[in-house]
């Protein structure tokens, strides 16, 4: 790497103010033509592009993207990384990127601050037992560490919880993975980007794509905001247009986009230093390392691409984080805002090629596509470069909603991530 | 958040409503007939349009009953609300 990321160039930089610091990627015009184009510059696109560059040997790749890279959703998400997933497709999807992160620092030479602190999921009703029982077993099946926790060991791991049995919801107990945790999700974005342009990948911002220009069942090209840029291969990861860039192929896909929101506290000093997640209550919650508490709402019931998401939905997450964490009653919120999700009807992704040749698509992330990125980013390259899908993500197919080999994951990721 | 004007109530707040996805897509006269590509796309594919969308709701905390609605899904700003069974208007496209 040319300019590596050390504590001596750190000392260099120091000496010279700061303000000698090359540009971290590039901001090239598109070229007349490109081997394989990704449109979408967030985290998976960018991920998608520098696995492609260093695993797969191509060079002449560009990453379009309308916006800033990481101002879509891998800029909104409440950045929680787990793989603790019921289906043993997803448990393969998952830990692949959960093992990916454990060494994405040194990766990318950059920083993601991916702190494993745990990800813990409550119990509030037997139902919830039965699964998270279930769910336990079958990851530890699977390879992927899982406890169950009983109320006590739930308070013990995170004393501010209300575990009396007179509320509302009261905890009757908990799944943990140790393993899970939290990064920063715009290093994430600029990591890949600074890694993939390093590679010679175009990334190329404010350029929406406008149009696929298909010849017979092949494509050949973007109309784009910038031009036409010709290429053979076409990797969609637009999360929530992706429905959009479908219908310009005259393509239509199995997803429902829907706004999910987020929002912050104040900073406080450390209180909570794991992540606890409710699926029945709707809540979760961790700390920033700023100190802001960082809460997760669901998604509005119907399809809207505004960004913004109800009131309604906040309001009854928050009766929820109060009830399970009555500390928090006198925060104040900071911000809150929505991002546009792409929901499947099983509640996993599409990592897939479509029966257009050299155009393929990854979405279907729905609420929880963050924790996926360097998995996402590998097996799409793969998917990519070699026209086949890798063993990890041929049950992520597009061809599963006509099979009917769903991977039914609703019980396990639902809304809650 | 917004306001749906319920054909039958009149305007009430959306979270009283329960979103009943793209409307039009009509129940196949044949079932058995069907290839699993007509189901697939009867079942799961939708449109998920960006802009101007017909789609369905139900009244869910009111009258309970089932209305189309055509809304942009790039502002929320719904257009036109009719009955179940009527033409949809042909002002949008």
């Amino acid at each position: 790497m040319k300019n590596k990321y050390s504590v001596f160039s750190l000392i260099k930089n120091a000496l010279s103010q700061h303000e000698n610091w090359q540009q971290a990627w590039g901001n090239p015009e598109p070229k007349k033509e490109y081997e394989a184009i990704i449109v979408g510059g967030g985290g998976h696109g960018l991920a998608t592009a520098y696995y492609l560059a260093k695993k797969h040997n191509l060079k002449n790749i560009a990453v379009l993207e309308k916006g800033w890279i990481g101002g879509g959703n891998t800029g909104r998400n409440t950045t929680i990384i787990r793989s603790n997933y019921l289906w043993d497709a997803s448990a393969g999807l998952y830990d692949h990127a959960l093992k990916l992160w454990e060494n994405l620092s040194q990766e990318l030479n950059y920083n993601v601050m991916f702190s494993q602190r745990g990800v813990m999921n409550l119990a509030h009703n037997l139902q919830d037992v039965r699964d998270l029982k279930r769910r336990t077993h079958a990851n530890r099946l699977n390879g992927i560490d899982a406890v169950w926790l009983n109320t006590e060991e739930v308070k013990k791991f995170c004393p501010i919880i209300n575990t009396s049995p007179d509320i509302r919801y009261p905890v009757l107990g908990g799944t943990l993975q140790r393993r899970a945790g939290t990064a920063r999700h715009d290093a994430v974005a600029w990591g890949y980007a600074r890694g993939a342009s390093e590679m010679g990948v175009d990334i190329i911002q404010n350029c929406e794509v406008k149009g696929i220009k298909r010849n017979g069942d092949k494509v050949e090209g973007l109309e784009t905001t910038k031009g036409f840029i010709k290429t053979n291969k076409i990797g969609v990861v637009a999360a929530g247009h992706s429905s959009v860039i479908a219908n310009m192929a005259g393509l239509k896909l199995p997803l429902e986009s829907k706004p999910l929101q987020a929002l912050v506290s104040e900073p406080v000093k450390p209180i909570i230093d794991t992540v606890v997640m409710s699926n029945a209550v709707h809540a979760y919650v961790s700390q920033s390392d700023k100190g802001e508490l960082v809460i997760g709402a669901g998604t509005d019931s119907y399809v809207s691409y505004t960004q913004r998401g109800s009131h309604n939905i906040v309001e009854e997450t928050l009766k929820a984080i109060l009830e399970l964490y009555p500390i928090f009653s006198r925060m104040k919120m900071l911000r809150q805002w929505g991002g546009i999700v792409d929901i499947c009807p099983d509640a996993s992704p599409i990592i897939s090629k479509t029966n257009i040749k050299g155009l393929y698509f990854n979405c279907g992330w729905g609420t929880g596509g963050f924790k996926a990125t360097p998995g996402s980013g590998d097996l799409f390259a793969h998917t990519i470069a070699n026209d086949e899908p890798h063993k990890l993500n041929a049950a992520f197919n597009l061809n599963r909603f006509v099979s009917g080999d769903l991977v039914d994951e609703h019980g396990a990721a639902a809304v809650a991530h | 958040m917004f306001l749906i004007n319920c054909p039958f109530c009149g305007e009430r707040d959306q979270s009283e409503f329960s979103s009943g996805g793209e409307a039009h897509i009509v129940r196949p006269k044949q079932p058995t007939e069907l290839s699993d590509d007509e189901w697939a796309e009867y079942l799961f594919m939708r449109k998920n349009i960006k802009g101007i969308q017909f789609e369905r709701w139900n009244h869910v905390h009111g009258c309970r009953k089932w209305f189309n609605v055509v809304r942009n899904t790039s502002n929320d700003k719904i257009l036109s609300v009719y009955k179940m069974g009527e033409k949809p208007p042909v002002n949008y496209k």
